[in-house]
């Protein structure tokens, strides 16, 4: 598969932040009693960071499924936002796009609206192996923290900034590509707003304002459709 | 240990949630995706998600301290002015990340 290179090469900054945020997971995992492989499943169906360092709260306070369900939906809402930019860009049928869904993880988002498929006709295919790889890469990491844990001897502390760094290097290659400043006047407004106003759910909180404001500046005509 | 049992309904439970998050808007809308809103909203909402992204991942590491928000700006400076001078995006990420994790290991952001 010809996309296969190109998407390795985007998603390493993605294996740098979700190998060592993996191994993290595992290791708080396996802490709590459970077998190893259960992490591994783990990784393998939910496939979200941020959602399953929530759980290990959860589990530890032996949570009712009704306060997971609905901690879940509230932590994760914000992938609405995603699926509502993405109609255009996913229009395969089937199996494949039941897989790329799945999958929609902010850095899988990050890299397929910021960088470019080698083959813009069948883009499908880029897009599903980078799905693929980041799936990879937080499993391997979920499955090395649960099975090795504290015994890990390499000092990876500071390497999750990749993710970071990989978000500050799109925001430079969609500065470049999107010239109408307006909408990164909108997210950073809507961010520094939400952060100062309500951090916890601060993702949330900006992702809604931004899609208002963005909504209401197409309404009043400034923006060409 | 609570029983296997729960730990698999959980994880039922968020697999299930996590997935019903990222497949509403494709079940409601795919119907419409060739329309102007939406492709509006498909070209002006990637770089405001990701000018979000980056204001979460700063605020997410930057704020224990003085110093490891400065840790934060010199590694992010580092990222951008690489990636300005020779817009190779692995060279930018690894520069700002080795940059932040020599800092970080070093005892220079506590």
């Amino acid at each position: 598969m010809s996309s296969l290179l190109p998407a390795l090469r985007a998603s390493l900054p993605v294996l740098f932040g979700y190998v060592p945020l993996g191994i993290a997971f595992g290791i708080l995992f396996q802490d709590l009693g459970y077998p190893w492989y259960l992490a591994t499943l783990m990784g393998l169906v939910v496939f979200a960071g941020a959602a399953q360092f929530m759980a290990i709260g959860l589990l530890a306070a032996h949570a009712g499924l009704l306060e997971v369900a609905i901690s879940t939906l509230a932590l994760n809402a914000r992938h609405i936002f995603f699926g509502l930019s993405l109609l255009h860009r996913y229009r395969v049928r089937g199996l494949r796009r039941f897989y790329l869904i799945f999958g929609l993880t902010d850095e899988t988002y990050s890299l397929v609206t910021g960088t470019p498929a080698p083959d813009p006709r069948h883009a499908d295919g880029y897009y599903l192996a980078l799905t693929a790889l980041n799936h990879l890469y937080w499993v391997t990491g979920c499955t090395l923290g649960a099975l090795i844990g504290q015994a890990l001897d390499f000092d990876t502390s500071g390497m999750e900034f990749a993710l970071t760094a990989l978000f500050l290097v799109l925001l430079l290659e969609q500065w470049n590509s999107v010239r109408n400043p307006w909408p990164f006047l909108v997210g950073s407004g809507c961010g520094l707003l939400a952060i100062l106003l309500l951090r916890e759910q601060m993702l949330l909180v900006s992702l809604s304002l931004t899609l208002i404001l963005l909504l209401l500046h197409r309404h009043r005509g400034e923006a060409p459709a | 240990m609570s029983g296997t049992g729960y730990l698999l309904a959980v994880i039922g439970v968020m697999a299930a949630a996590t997935f019903a998050t990222r497949l509403t808007p494709f079940l409601l809308l795919q119907h419409k995706a060739d329309h102007p809103l939406l492709l509006y909203l498909g070209r002006m909402m990637p770089p405001a998600i990701i000018t979000i992204l980056v204001l979460y991942g700063l605020q997410g590491i930057g704020v224990g301290s003085l110093h490891a928000a400065l840790g934060v700006a010199a590694a992010s400076t580092v990222t951008l002015v690489l990636h300005r001078l020779f817009r190779h995006p692995l060279l930018s990420i690894f520069g700002g990340t080795a940059c932040y994790m020599v800092l970080l290991q070093g005892g220079l952001l506590a």
